[in-house]
């Protein structure tokens, strides 16, 4: 027994605490001020599939889309436990919406091969769409089931999950393969595990490596991924050569919505009555309020 | 590529026979959006014994109404629902899609959105038509799919210009709900249901829905509470001058984040829009998330302990201070008052 699962993760800027210096003068974003996280409910999915594995055996992998620096993301994966990690990575896929974004991951999720289970996050929380993962499911012609809140059992054939509605739940039976998008509350993620950081803080993806030959005319590139490949340091990279997708089909030229206009939130900046936190300052407030039949 | 029909659809959602508020809110925008266009609005209605509710939404405009109805449609499926929504979208190619923005619409409309390869826009909190200018090219009547983005801090205009289907998901309560005066004549079109292979394999075991007890959208008053309450004890205080008061509770998605309030209580974009009479915000600083759920409220009490907090900007009486002292001082003034 044991199930092959697949997580698909993102690394996001934290949006949840942005400050000043984030947004530049001409209104547009700096994302290099942002620090970049584990979207939270890939993390929880991460987590609910490598609970699958403790407890009925199989592999977790797990892949994300994103440039270069996405490999911190992929170690952490390893670092909790993950089997094998994947980076998919091309400047050509950069700028992709969710359409073009669940096109690349339904490739690779090919090209990596068998699977059972897919787990994603609900959402990521830079766009909140929740999008990505149904389109996958989509693209890979399986069915899905978004909102996951528990896995209850799962036997040689099928998955039974308690997942939330609006107003409720419902508990849905599904054979494999299925992908399933996860909400935060599913699980609480496990910390890193000392001995696998330790076994993997060292892991490299292709473009990391490739940045240690550049400093170093010593190095050679082939050699030095051979090297981390034989300690199972190499972090698999996935280019668009390497996947044969369709290029039309990829990054920003692949995406069919495009932003038209973006604007900084600029406040009205409407005077309002300022009310002093005083007995006589609310009492005033109060008054007003009755007056004008708000209140009382 | 077929080139789309000039149509504007809704997909009305339906939950144990009962259609979704934020349907008919949608059909109002639709109706909007056909008139300029001079385009046709239609509605999809999936489901069991769905003709009432086909029927309903010809009292906000559409001219026809697109039902499939069986009784093994009666509960949402994604499998069975998403295909026959995927095969009529290729058959007739309208120009808009919309759906809300509830579990069932963010469950379906990405996989439409994938099938038929469109653009789609989630959370939308404005729809407008334009003609666009985009890399040098011009467009005709494009769909603006306005939402605020990256925490807030942007408002981001999405446009498709080169998919022929545009679609866009948008939360419940912000559309307003314009039912017409007088119904328009609309047709029905009963579409016969075509079980595949597929449609099923997901079982539904069991089903536990209730109607949603906290009616934020319909409450007069509403207090609400930030991450600025900065405890849960501390948000006791909120509960507390909403019974005073006599209004509902609510808080923002930071508050909720924080676990000092559950979900259904969070007002924002990803969250209810409300429009009450009063609207008590305390300890929120106002990302614009949260101000597009509640700017429509007539009238806007802010209480923060930043006095450049943008909640200031768009609030009708400000109050500079720290929220757990100066609510427990406004429900005594408030007490003393009725006296």
């Amino acid at each position: 027994m044991g199930y092959n699962s697949i997580v698909l993760v993102k690394q996001v800027p934290d949006t949840a605490n942005i400050s000043g210096q984030v947004m530049k003068p001409d209104g547009t974003v700096n994302r290099a001020m942002l620090p970049a996280i584990f979207n939270p409910e890939d993390k929880t999915a991460l987590e609910l599939a490598l609970q699958v594995k403790d407890q009925y055996g199989g592999k977790v992998t797990a892949i994300t889309m994103g440039p270069p620096k996405a490999s911190d993301l992929l170690r952490e994966c390893l670092f909790m436990g993950a089997d094998e990690v994947y980076l998919i990575s091309d400047r050509k896929f950069a700028g992709a919406d969710t359409l073009a974004t669940s096109y690349v991951l339904s490739e690779a999720i090919r090209s990596i091969g068998k699977f059972d289970l897919i787990f994603a996050g609900r959402q990521a929380i830079d766009g909140d769409t929740a999008q990505v993962g149904p389109q996958t499911a989509e693209k890979l012609g399986v069915a899905q089931i978004t909102y996951v809140e528990e896995i209850i059992h799962l036997d040689k054939r099928k998955i039974r999950i308690k997942r939330k509605i609006d107003g409720g739940f419902e508990i849905l039976e599904c054979p494999f393969p299925v992908l399933m998008t996860v909400i935060k509350d599913a699980a609480q993620p496990r910390p890193f595990r000392a001995k696998r950081v330790m076994a993997y803080k060292n892991a490299r993806s292709l473009m990391e490596l490739e940045k240690m030959v550049e400093g170093n005319s010593l190095l050679y590139i082939d050699d030095l991924r051979h090297e981390f490949e034989s300690k199972s340091l190499f972090i698999p990279t996935l280019t668009m050569d390497e996947l044969k997708v369709d290029a039309t089909r990829c990054g920003l030229h692949g995406s069919p919505t495009k932003v038209h206009k973006i604007e900084s939130v600029v406040l009205a900046g409407g005077e309002h009555v300022k009310i002093q936190s005083t007995k006589e300052g609310l009492g005033q407030l109060i008054d007003k309020l009755m007056d004008d039949h708000i209140l009382g | 590529m077929k080139k789309a029909a000039n149509e504007i659809w809704v997909f009305v959602e339906q939950r144990s026979g009962k259609p979704a508020d934020v349907s008919f809110e949608l059909l109002s925008k639709g109706r909007k959006l056909a008139e300029k266009v001079s385009g046709t609005l239609k509605s999809v209605v999936i489901g069991h014994n769905v003709t009432p509710i086909a029927k309903q939404t010809f009292s906000y405009g559409a001219q026809q109404a697109l039902t499939v109805d069986h009784p093994k449609l009666k509960d949402y499926k994604t499998t069975p629902y998403s295909r026959i929504m995927n095969e009529l979208v290729d058959k007739h190619r309208p120009r808009i899609v919309l759906f809300g923005a509830t579990f069932i619409g963010r469950d379906l409309a990405p996989r439409v959105a994938s099938h038929t390869k469109s653009g789609l826009t989630a959370d939308c909190t404005d729809l407008q038509i334009s003609d666009v200018t985009y890399l040098r090219n011009d467009y005709k009547e494009l769909l603006l799919q306005i939402r605020p983005a990256f925490g807030g801090n942007i408002i981001a205009t999405i446009i498709t210009p080169d998919a022929p289907i545009q679609m866009a998901t948008v939360r419940e309560g912000v559309m307003e709900n314009l039912p017409l005066e007088r119904p328009v004549k609309g047709k029905l079109l009963e579409i016969p249901y075509d079980e595949d292979a597929v449609d099923h394999i997901i079982e539904i075991i069991e089903r536990h829905q209730e109607e949603n007890k906290i009616n934020l959208k319909a409450a007069p008053i509403i207090v609400a509470g930030g991450y600025g309450m900065g405890s849960r004890e501390n948000f006791e205080l909120i509960y507390e001058l909403a019974r005073t008061l006599g209004g509902e509770v609510a808080g923002s998605r930071a508050a909720v984040d924080a676990g000092f309030i559950p979900h259904e209580r969070q007002v924002g974009q990803t969250g209810v829009t409300v429009r009450p009479k009063l609207y008590i915000a305390c300890g929120i600083s106002g990302a614009i998330q949260h101000r597009a759920g509640m700017q429509e409220a007539n009238k806007i009490i802010a209480i923060n302990s930043d006095p450049e907090a943008p909640i200031f900007d768009i609030c009708h009486y400000g109050i500079v201070g720290d929220a757990a002292e100066v609510i427990p001082r406004l429900i005594d003034v408030y007490k003393h008052k009725l006296k």
